[in-house]
């Protein structure tokens, strides 16, 4: 009974997270609808304007309002974190699950290859990659795909070595399944849930890569609102407009925060012990 | 041991050669031309056959493979290029860089163990009491809160409306105050739930039992038993995330204008400054692995139960 109860919580603030994360994603999505005004619109009639009943959450320095903004502005955030995000773990698991099944030559190259990415500290390599390519989203975006996918190939191959060897694999083999086939149907099933806690808290990391380096000015270029840019720019104007530092920063607090829950309360439906 | 040393060595000499390769790759397939690009940068137009004069000079006309060869055997020897941004040999800025930003992690490293520690250990100790929710939530807050939004609030609250430290710069002891409470706040977060973690794992060893049944006292439990053998593990990761945070303290650096290899790379990537780029990424790696491969070994030799064998694979 106790156990009964135990799991419906638990199941209560898993749906309860990802009805948030579908909140805030409908709400940038359809920032259209929402969006009181159109967040690219400059009113040099009200520059700096605190936050009022015209304008919930005041105005930046060129008079645009930072409540539309900051829903436009998901866009851009959250849109990256999910894209990059659904990138490098497809990518990832994918070239996991090879390495792992495959094992030999094959599996020593790949695996060589991530302990080279994942040797540089940080976002460094992310960084440099960006330097090189030049500013701007798109090379953001490429830059964190082509660091990010290492960590769900190292979990994902350990994943498959575990269960590698278990009888129904076996089985599987034995009554001629081909190696794609094995991989699709008996080690994909048992592999990927247990990677959807990483890639839950994965999206809360990426949100504050992109806004971090979006702050640098290596991300989002103006005009575009984008929470991390959005920063950047409130900071000249913070004596004067303390809400431009305020309103984008507790967004993304809140949002890394839902999905760190996110993954938690995955990670806890998951888990068989309870 | 000697045979796990010299094991991990190897490993590291074929990692160091990949990120030697990767960073080269970096810039070798760059979508301009560098010599051209050298060329504009100094207002000097496109003149074709500068532009293969300066490319003879650097050895750019060479085929990949021999430059690669080149620029390898210049770093062997501490060379890292020139910067185009400061007319400078890269290794003489990053050398001169490089105090300012380790003195910065290691401030905030010993103000987030100052941080992290007590409170870890009063978590685990009231296992599931009000202070353990308190800190636990505390913690869990703290992780998700972006490193450069604590620098920007610290900023606003501290210089803008305080104005009890400055705003900026790396001249003072003053200075040093709000970078390193962001980089410590940042890490304390997840230090104290895995210090937790890592000390009610211990706590439920038999030997725990042991001394509890023995009558000795709780404080000396945890003291004594609990806190060395938990910390072994916290070992390890307090090394990665040194490593880590040396890399790490791009935004920070920048936001507060550290003047620290990290705010030098983000102005090298405005500047163009490529050598100084793939310097920079070059020293971080290998400082980042050589720390890496040197807590690894600590821990080996801190845990007496691998050390004298036994669990040596």
């Amino acid at each position: 009974m106790k156990t009964k109860t135990r799991r419906k919580s638990r199941y209560t603030s898993f749906y309860f997270c990802l009805a948030c994360a579908v909140l805030f994603t409908l709400f940038s999505v359809c920032a259209g609808y929402f969006a009181p005004y159109d967040p690219l619109k400059t009113d040099y009639g009200s520059l700096l304007a605190a936050p009022s009943a015209v304008h919930v959450c005041g105005t930046d320095q060129l008079g645009r309002d930072l409540f539309s903004r900051i829903l436009y502005g998901g866009r851009t955030s959250l849109l990256i974190a999910y894209l990059v995000t659904g990138i490098v773990s497809v990518f990832g698991i994918f070239i996991g699950i090879i390495s792992g099944q495959a094992g030999g030559i094959a599996d020593e190259v790949i695996m060589r290859l991530v302990d080279v990415l994942i040797a540089f500290p940080g976002n460094i390599f992310t960084l440099a990659m960006v330097a090189v390519m030049g500013t701007g989203i798109q090379n953001l975006v490429i830059a964190m795909c082509f660091t990010g996918w290492t960590k769900y190939a190292r979990a994902s191959r350990s994943l498959v070595l575990s269960i590698k060897n278990e009888n129904y694999i076996i089985q599987a083999k034995l009554g001629g399944a081909s190696f794609f086939k094995v991989i699709w149907r008996y080690i994909m099933p048992n592999v990927v849930p247990s990677l959807l806690v990483l890639m839950a808290q994965d999206i809360g990391n990426k949100l504050l890569t992109v806004a971090g380096l979006s702050l640098l000015g290596l991300g989002s270029k103006p005009p575009t609102p984008e929470w991390g840019f959005m920063l950047s720019e409130g900071r000249n104007y913070m004596s004067e407009a303390p809400w431009l530092l305020l309103f984008p920063g507790v967004v993304i607090l809140i949002n890394v925060i839902i999905f760190n829950l996110l993954g938690d309360s995955l990670r806890d439906i998951m888990d068989p012990h309870f | 041991m000697g045979k796990y040393i010299a094991k991990r060595m190897l490993a590291l000499l074929i990692i160091l050669l990949g990120l030697s390769v990767l960073t080269f790759c970096l810039t070798s397939v760059l979508p301009s031309d560098p010599a051209q690009q050298l060329m504009e940068s100094m207002g000097a137009g496109s003149d074709p056959e500068a532009i293969a004069r300066i490319k003879a000079e650097y050895g750019l006309d060479q085929p990949l493979p021999s430059q690669y060869k080149n620029w390898l055997a210049g770093i062997l020897h501490g060379d890292f290029g020139q910067s185009v941004k400061y007319g400078q040999p890269v290794s003489l800025i990053l050398a001169r860089k490089l105090p300012n930003t380790v003195r910065l992690a290691c401030v905030s490293f010993v103000l987030m163990l100052l941080i992290a520690l007590p409170l870890g250990i009063l978590s685990a100790v009231y296992h599931n009491k009000t202070a353990d929710y308190v800190i636990r939530f505390l913690a869990f807050i703290g992780e998700a809160l972006p490193s450069f939004w604590i620098a920007l609030v610290l900023i606003y609250l501290f210089s803008v409306k305080l104005h009890l430290l400055p705003v900026g710069g790396s001249e003072s002891p003053r200075h040093l105050i709000m970078p390193a409470v962001t980089l410590a706040l940042g890490m304390a977060a997840s230090y104290i739930r895995r210090i937790r973690t890592s000390m009610l794992e211990e706590m439920n060893q038999p030997y725990i039992i042991g001394g509890i049944s023995r009558g000795v006292s709780k404080k000396r439990i945890i003291l004594y038993h609990v806190l060395p053998n938990s910390l072994l593990t916290i070992v390890t990761l307090l090394g990665m995330s040194f490593g880590g945070l040396l890399g790490g303290t791009m935004i920070v650096e920048t936001i507060f204008s550290w003047n620290g290899i990290g705010s030098a790379a983000v102005n090298a990537i405005t500047n163009r400054d490529y050598q100084l780029i793939q310097g920079y990424v070059m020293w971080m790696g290998v400082i980042y692995v050589c720390v890496n491969l040197l807590v690894d070994i600590l821990y080996r030799y801190l845990d007496p139960r691998i050390r004298l064998g036994g669990m040596e694979e």
